[in-house]
């Protein structure tokens, strides 16, 4: 059975160009960038082209990339980093529906006396900006909201609320791990002080990130131990990681919008044809605005883990906002904070695309997906026969 | 991924007795759209008084599914008698196993038979209710249930009693009740594993006080309140009286008094003293704070 791949906001497939690319970082050229040798340094060179690649990518200076080991400590990074370094101020703002790489470290700081506000969307999950004025304050000292959801893909405005948020002179982080390479980006025209993301969710392999520092910006290290990236990040760099995610962003760069036009008319297709074919199933989300792979999709009276395993038999890889996949008793914290009721976010179902996926794979998905929410709904009690 | 049995996967892909059995004579539903699974379970007795006919119809995960379909497989022949007498555990071995989050599944399946056989001795009258004490407000769990599942499946630990039915899972308010519970039935093999006398700090100033407080508050308390959205705040400490308010969605809680105050109390008591006592501050609801959603 062949594997049909809807779960790319999870993680990616690594091109193959990528991996060619990183190959002979492990075996032959396998020397440390630090070292005095020639062996070694030449590494160095390798690093520095990947520092390039990143750059073209967000549309910035080579110096403002920080390698990271992934989107998570990206986040950390950014957050911890900052409020290390404007000591004076007490708060921080941000979104119920952050990833929890962001949610669980603002979170974490009201222990440490913080102020922490957690901004609320409507029911497409869209953000009140009116609500970030009104929080916005001279203690303010990081306001972190992500630039696209990843159950949803709903895309926040992140460049008009940096302008806000820089003007009442706080930093601006936004995790970029879901728009990165999905919407094109010129953070040097912007006023984005912080951006993270992940190698894993554009291609790249696991365990490599970024954190984009624009110049002026401060912040204290939060791994120490090294002089790598400038003193900002210890720790000897994860060279054919680095390499491949820079091969990632060159790929990104170069087809981004023809493979957006592709991968949207497929997604588009796709969710079109289920809320047709398939009663009493709603679009979760800002339907205008938001990443063109991602579709999130409620089936009342069914539970997310069976349609899950369902898909699974075709070989159909999705994922869900319901309880029972994650192993706890509540379903996802974003369409609750969206106000989709329980019993639409126990059968939400996330079809993530990437530029691998195909029209037939789309065909197979929407002739399969009906059978199976009528199997399910022959069972549930809910259902009037 | 859940490692699920392949006997599960079958009565999965491949239900037995879906449906409701036409002119039943016992009917019984548990469970609900919100709390993520519920099963309707009608059976036909034949003229021995046995079981002839039973089906379901599920809301729920795979293993809600699996676990309805083969509890239908196995009372069907039995009296109503020998039906009763079927486990949460029967029905998990009978699949070769649920995975620990997954037990809750099989206790529904139990508890939808008592309900249908309830329904039937009283003509069809009677509907499932709730016996004992409601303990667990998030998922409706009462004191009789959750002392049912630990003596039948020999639990002794919260995290058990929560994946075998739900109490304790949502909020984390009625953990400490539910740790009574456990303690006043399993009773010295709970005290074996884990050393009743906690490690609490010798004498303390009054500033060593405050902060031991505060810390046990950040580490031991709010994250539990924060799972399901609410926040709890320390207010003041007079002497060894402890003053707190409760926020958010712990503040419109009904049972702030009953079960928050408790829990708080008991955790204060472990990692601090045992001199503590826990007043919540009304006045300061309406004050500014700044914990704000």
């Amino acid at each position: 059975m062949e594997t049909i791949y809807f779960d790319n906001n999870a993680t990616t497939k690594v091109a193959d160009e990528v991996l060619d690319e990183m190959r002979p970082l492990f075996c032959e050229l396998y020397g440390n960038p630090s070292s005095m040798h020639t062996f070694g340094g030449q590494i160095g060179r390798k690093i520095r082209q990947a520092r390039e690649q990143v750059a073209a990518l967000l549309g910035c200076d080579p110096s403002e990339i920080v390698f990271t080991g992934c989107g998570t400590e990206s986040d950390n990074t950014a957050i911890k980093g900052t409020l290390a370094a404007v000591p004076n101020k007490r708060k921080v703002i941000t979104t119920r529906v952050e990833h929890p790489a962001v949610l669980a470290v603002c979170r974490d700081l009201e222990n440490y006396g913080y102020t922490v506000v957690e901004l609320g969307v409507d029911k497409k999950g869209r953000l009140d900006m009116a609500e970030l004025q009104e929080q916005l304050d001279e203690d303010t000292a990081l306001v972190t909201i992500m630039y696209a959801n990843n159950e949803t893909g709903v895309v926040c405005p992140v460049e008009d609320i940096a302008e806000l948020v820089s003007s009442k002179g706080a930093v601006f982080h936004t995790d970029g791990v879901q728009a990165v390479g999905k919407i094109p980006l010129n953070l040097s025209q912007g006023n984005i002080d912080l951006l993270s993301l992940s190698g894993h969710k554009l291609h790249a392999p696991k365990g490599v990130g970024v954190l984009y520092v624009r110049k002026g910006t401060r912040l204290s290290p939060f791994m120490l131990g090294g002089h790598q990236e400038g003193g900002r990040r210890a720790g000897t760099e994860n060279v054919p990681g680095i390499v491949g995610l820079g091969k990632a962003c060159e790929l990104a760069a170069r087809n981004i919008e023809q493979e957006n036009n592709k991968v949207r008319s497929l997604r588009d297709k796709l969710e079109d044809a289920i809320l047709e074919n398939c009663p009493d199933a709603r679009l979760n989300g800002d339907k205008e605005n938001r990443l063109p792979n991602t579709t999130n999709i409620s089936f009342e009276y069914i539970e997310g883990e069976a349609i899950l395993l369902m898909l699974d038999r075709y070989g159909i890889c999705a994922s869900s906002g319901s309880a029972c996949t994650s192993g706890s008793l509540e379903p996802s914290h974003v369409l609750r904070a969206m106000g989709v009721p329980f019993t639409a976010a126990h059968g939400s179902i996330r079809f993530s695309l990437s530029r691998y996926n195909t029209e037939k794979e789309v065909d197979y998905t929407i002739e399969k997906m009906p059978q199976i929410v009528n199997q399910l709904r022959e069972l549930s009690p809910f259902v009037a026969k | 991924m859940w490692e699920y049995t392949d006997k599960l996967k079958d009565h999965f892909f491949n239900p037995h007795n879906v449906g409701e059995v036409e002119q039943a004579d016992g009917v019984g539903e548990v469970g609900s759209l919100a709390c993520g699974d519920a099963l309707k379970l009608t059976f036909k007795l034949d003229k021995d008084g046995r079981i002839a006919d039973a089906k379901f119809k599920t809301f729920g995960c795979a293993s809600a599914i699996a676990t309805s379909s083969v509890l239908t497989e196995m009372i069907k022949g039995k009296t109503l008698d020998e039906a009763a007498k079927v486990t949460n555990k029967d029905i998990a071995d009978y699949l070769g196993g649920l995975p620990e989050q997954k037990m809750h599944c099989s206790v529904m399946g139990r508890e939808a038979l008592e309900a249908a056989i309830e329904n039937y001795r009283s003509g069809g009258k009677a509907k499932h209710e709730l016996e004992g004490n409601v303990v667990c407000t998030c998922f409706g769990v009462t004191d009789k249930e959750i002392e049912r599942v630990i003596e039948e499946n020999d639990l002794t630990t919260v995290e058990q009693v929560t994946n075998y039915c739900k109490a304790g899972g949502g909020c984390g308010g009625c953990q400490g009740e539910i740790e009574k519970i456990i303690d006043k039935i399993q009773g010295d093999k709970v005290k074996e594993v884990a050393p009743s006398v906690p490690r609490r700090a010798g004498k303390l100033t009054n500033i060593q006080k405050i902060k031991l407080i505060q810390q046990t508050i950040n580490e031991q308390i709010r994250p539990a309140l924060r799972a399901h959205g609410g926040n709890i705040e320390l207010i003041d400490v007079e002497g060894d009286k402890v003053i707190v308010a409760f926020r958010d969605m712990c503040a419109q809680c009904m049972l702030a008094e009953l079960t928050m105050k408790e829990v708080v109390e008991a955790k204060l008591r472990e990692f601090v003293s045992e001199q503590l006592s826990v007043e919540e501050d009304k006045d300061s609801i309406t004050q500014p704070h700044n914990h704000i959603e």
